[in-house]
């Protein structure tokens, strides 16, 4: 299995020198990950380094093509909460 | 600091004068620091009010990773038309970056200062920082090196940073309560894991500080840098000014929190205001009574060239340095020459008479002679005049030298019966100015007007006729007859002007709680 970068990726070379196995790379139009290389993480880290480090949401996927930062995970609101949480943040 | 005048006058409104510091616009506002650390800042524009009339940084991107994340910072954003902290244009490598340093200090010869600031942290992408530093202390030692950082990782490369020609840290610091952090930070990358809340606040807090004892032990300048939130921090940034301060940072810089939807940061985008004018100059105050206070920081782009408020960018791209050849020795004896020349004009303007003669003491106040300021002012002396804010036009050199016009920033100085005193600057371009396209109905002057508000004078070297009229209309009153004079002198001469035309009477209510 392997993380994939999609269309959305800002280019910002967090994930880079974070990543244990060299699999991400920059290119054009955006940073790739080299599916042989990638090992998701596992049996280097708990956490899947360039996900935990990207800054935006929903343009790193794994295997089954699901996003590893989904809505919610860049601000730690869940979007269940959103208008809650702005009505808190306009009344200050 | 504090300014005050030589001669008490009985009929002074009691608590009236000056109590912050940035009085006086001159660069004692750092006169209660030591000796070797006013050396170092003397002519570094970031850190010294006077200084920045005078002399140009700028700012090279080399560091586009960042380790946290902030709820007033958005990744994704890069517009021409703005300029707020994390935008830039186009990222450099090392060497291009030693490209175009080399490039912009030989054509602006004022540049002093070389800032590494993002757009990401800098210390998060610590080889490329590193060996653009590494390369300028060899080959620009006439160069002062700056490096701005979140603090994360600081303390791992403190000694590395050490190495280098550089003598001034800045870490961004907006609380020492976890608590409050966990409303600023949603998550900070700590040990090969995303931490969240309160638990990554701390730790973030915990190597900030660290990191600014560090520094100091090894006698690098260190400012701190807080983003004033109003309802999150805005109480709390008292008590980070004291604390900081008992650590050793020199210089405390409160900056407003620029949060606009379009800018699509997390706070844009939910609504939460920045500070007003009023606010943050009033929070500046506070903090004041604790520390030297910063008040003329433009919150630069990450990749801003030129003086404060301006940015010559567009002259230094990369295509543009490319063709051009630098011979840095003669480049360095050309950059000497100005900068003798500069402080000549520095001196000169320090000996004008209408100038405040200041004259630091060892608490750190700087008194100016109450004759500088208020010669000719005999007829009001019993009466209480009310402060007065008054925006200025300049393109530097300390005088007033901008037609209105052409001004996309301000600087806006409070006179009173005691003294002129910075305080801030208001940009007019502080948000994208995209035009049509953003579908901003309103008109530049009307905006610039808006800006304004609370001025009850603008003074430039020139100024339209239809610019005239609506600042009247608005209450504003625009003054032409002091250009090219320094602004301080000219500010307290028109202030003398509207006190003996009676036009500055305490409003009732004021006076007789007085």
């Amino acid at each position: 299995m392997a993380f994939k970068i999609i269309d959305g990726c800002v280019n910002c070379w967090a994930c880079e020198p974070v990543c244990p196995s060299d699999a991400i790379a920059a290119a054009e139009p955006h940073f790739r990950i080299e599916a042989k290389r990638c090992t998701e993480c596992e049996g280097d880290y708990a956490e899947p380094q360039c996900a935990s480090i990207c800054p935006i949401e929903g343009v790193i996927l794994d295997g089954f093509g699901e996003p590893v930062n989904p809505p919610g995970s860049l601000t730690g609101i869940p979007p269940a909460r959103m208008a809650a949480a702005m009505a808190e943040i306009q009344a200050r | 600091m504090t300014l005050k005048v030589l001669e008490q006058e009985s009929a002074m409104p009691a608590g009236g004068g000056c109590s912050s510091s940035g009085c006086g616009g001159s660069s004692d506002a750092l006169a209660h620091l030591p000796e070797h650390i006013r050396e170092k800042v003397h002519n570094h524009p970031c850190y010294s009010e006077e200084a920045h009339h005078h002399y140009a940084r700028m700012h090279v991107a080399v560091a586009p990773a960042c380790n946290i994340q902030c709820h007033y910072c958005n990744r994704k954003y890069d517009c021409a038309n703005e300029s707020r902290p994390g935008v830039v244009s186009e990222l450099l490598t090392p060497e291009q970056a030693v490209k175009k340093v080399l490039a912009v200090a030989a054509n602006i010869p004022q540049m002093t200062v070389l800032g590494i600031a993002g757009p990401g942290d800098p210390l998060a992408n610590p080889e490329r920082t590193l060996a653009t530093f590494a390369a300028l202390t060899e080959q620009a030692p006439d160069i002062k090196l700056c490096v701005s950082t979140n603090g994360l990782v600081l303390p791992s490369v403190v000694d590395e940073l050490c190495r280098h020609n550089i003598d001034h840290v800045t870490i961004t610091i907006n609380c020492i309560d976890p608590a409050v952090g966990a409303k600023i930070y949603p998550w900070i990358f700590w040990n090969n894991r995303r931490l969240t809340g309160v638990k990554a606040a701390e730790i973030l807090i915990e190597q900030q500080l660290k990191g600014l004892e560090m520094l100091v032990e090894r006698g690098v300048l260190v400012k701190v840098n807080s983003v004033m939130i109003p309802g999150v921090n805005d109480q709390h940034l008292e008590q980070v000014s004291k604390l900081v301060k008992a650590k050793g940072a020199f210089l405390h810089n409160v900056m407003p929190l620029i949060a606009e939807a379009e800018h699509g940061t997390f706070y844009g985008v939910m609504g939460q205001r920045g500070p007003t004018h009023d606010e943050l100059s009033a929070l500046q105050d506070k903090c004041a009574g604790d520390m030297a206070m910063m008040r003329h920081c433009r919150q630069c782009r990450a990749d801003a060239v030129g003086m404060l408020g301006e940015d010559r960018g567009a002259e230094f791209t990369l295509d543009k340095i490319e063709h051009m050849d630098i011979d840095y020795a003669a480049a360095m004896q050309r950059r000497k020459a100005v900068h003798e020349a500069i402080e000549a004009k520095r001196a000169e303007q320090r000996a004008e008479p209408h100038r405040a003669q200041a004259t630091p003491t060892p608490t750190g106040e700087v008194f100016i002679s109450l004759d500088a300021i208020r010669r000719s002012r005999k007829p009001t002396l019993r009466t209480r005049t009310r402060p007065v804010l008054m925006a200025v036009a300049t393109q530097g050199q300390g005088v007033i030298n901008q037609h209105f016009g052409h001004a996309r920033e301000f600087l806006v100085y409070e006179a009173t019966p005691e003294d002129v005193r910075f305080i801030g600057h208001r940009r007019v371009d502080q948000y994208c100015t995209g035009g049509d396209t953003c579908g901003d109905a309103e008109t530049a002057l009307a905006r610039t007007i808006r800006t304004l508000d609370g001025c009850e004078v603008v003074l430039c070297s020139k100024i339209g006729i239809e610019p005239w009229e609506q600042l009247e209309a608005a209450g504003i009153a625009p003054n032409g007859e002091h250009a090219m004079e320094p602004i301080e002198g000219a500010v307290a001469a028109v202030y003398r002007e509207l006190a003996d035309g009676g036009r500055l009477a305490q409003p009732a209510a004021e006076a007789a709680s007085a």
